[in-house]
């Protein structure tokens, strides 16, 4: 296979989340001494933003954006390291996860999974994310921008919680929050005092990336 | 009087018309709106609004329904009145008991009878289980135990329905646990709806 084919066929099979087939494709182009950086940009990330925008024109639905997710994540097990090494570097820190009394992680996931293909760098603290958990992340790995995940109308009263965690951590200038859930709006998220919300995964893309420029825009180099 | 009902709890409503001798005609909109709560809403209004000429009155067989409000905003807005709670799970178990359920584990994957029948359609084939069944854990890691809030009191029937139960709990992993409701809740609420 030529170089373009190999691109052609990670972007394609990215799309329909053949797992075994990226895989296979990306070491048969590592094995052609392509570079990490060009299967990055020129498939998975453009595979992984027609996922994101097949799944806002309704095409595709949560299983299909999440097996997407996973062929991609397979090739990045083998790329993250050799792209660190090659001085790629990520557009961003998100730290990421469920807030505290709530499980429901699908739609956190599929966020990583875009934010992942946009080219942030994403550490996910999982479900049930204590405060005090999100403080202890955010003073390890100085993330850009964290996120809270709530499913429920009952749970999504943590956000404030987390928020008051930050204040008090003296942390709250430090990081962009954003916010996001089935049941939460922009009004709820503008209420609790977050810099950002997204309604959907690509949504979510967009406003980090806003969100990030617009802080680093204020920020002396 | 019609109403407008979900079609995961079309059929015991049904029943519950017919056992009370009720003057109410019960439409159903598609089970599977269960999985898109955003298209409920204007599902509702459209229904509604085409029933509106026919009858009396039209009322909502929908609780909440994930839908966040928004099926409130249109019940105000054409003067409906609807289910009370957030889920049928609420109607059948009573909303208490549902938050003393969900607070002991919050990893609680709740089936009902309807859920029980078309676990093969509405959850393994709406979640791509059917097409890609790696995706499992991605769904259910964080759960720990599956709940079937049983309506049926028909011992035969409720035999039948646990051999399902059980078979589904297994495919996604998980330990079921059986917790006999009755329709008691639907039908009061129901019922409520009707005298309204």
């Amino acid at each position: 296979m030529t170089p373009e084919e190999i691109l052609q066929g990670l972007y394609d099979e990215t799309l329909k989340g053949n797992g075994p087939r990226v895989l296979e494709l990306t070491h048969q182009a590592l094995a052609l001494d392509m570079t990490p950086g060009s299967l990055l940009f020129d498939a998975l990330i453009p595979a992984l933003e027609e996922v994101g925008a097949r799944f806002e024109r309704g095409d595709y639905f949560v299983p299909e954006m999440l097996i997407a997710g996973r062929a991609m994540a397979g090739s990045m097990e083998i790329l993250r390291p050799l792209l660190a090494d090659t001085g790629v570097e990520t557009i961003g820190k998100f730290v990421m996860g469920t807030v505290k009394g709530d499980v429901h992680d699908i739609g956190k996931n599929l966020v990583n999974i875009m934010l992942e293909g946009a080219g942030f760098e994403v550490i996910d603290l999982g479900v049930q994310v204590a405060p005090e958990k999100f403080v202890a992340a955010i003073e390890e790995h100085e993330p850009d921008i964290v996120g809270f995940s709530a499913f429920l109308t009952t749970t999504m009263p943590m956000f404030k919680a987390n928020l008051n965690a930050l204040e008090k951590a003296g942390l709250r200038d430090k990081v962009i929050v954003m916010v996001g859930g089935a049941p939460v709006t922009q009004e709820y998220a503008d209420v609790v005092g977050a810099d950002g919300y997204a309604a959907d995964a690509s949504a979510t893309v967009k406003r980090a990336k806003a969100l990030l420029k617009e802080r680093r825009s204020k920020v002396p180099a | 009087m019609a109403v407008v009902a979900c079609g995961a709890i079309a059929q015991p409503m049904a029943q519950s018309v017919a056992r009370h001798g009720w003057s109410v005609d019960v439409h159903p909109l598609p089970p599977l709106l269960h999985n898109q709560p955003h298209r409920i809403a204007s599902e509702v209004e459209r229904l509604a609004g085409s029933l509106a000429e026919r009858y009396d009155r039209v009322v909502v067989g929908y609780a909440d329904c994930g839908t966040y409000g928004a099926l409130d905003e249109v019940c105000e807005r054409l003067g409906l009145e609807r289910l009370p709670g957030l889920h049928c799970y609420d109607l059948y178990a009573g909303a208490d008991r549902m938050e003393e359920l969900l607070d002991a584990e919050p990893g609680t994957y709740l089936l009902t009878d309807f859920l029980v029948r078309s676990f093969a359609r509405t959850v393994e084939q709406e979640l791509g289980l059917d097409r890609w069944p790696e995706l499992r854990d991605e769904y259910f890691r964080h759960y720990t135990r599956v709940v079937w809030l049983a309506q049926s009191t028909d011992e035969l029937e409720l035999r039948e329905l646990r051999t399902l139960a059980q078979a589904a709990a297994e495919r996604i992993g998980l330990p079921l646990e059986v917790l006999h409701t009755g329709s008691v809740g639907l039908d009061a609420a129901l019922g409520a709806l009707v005298d309204g």
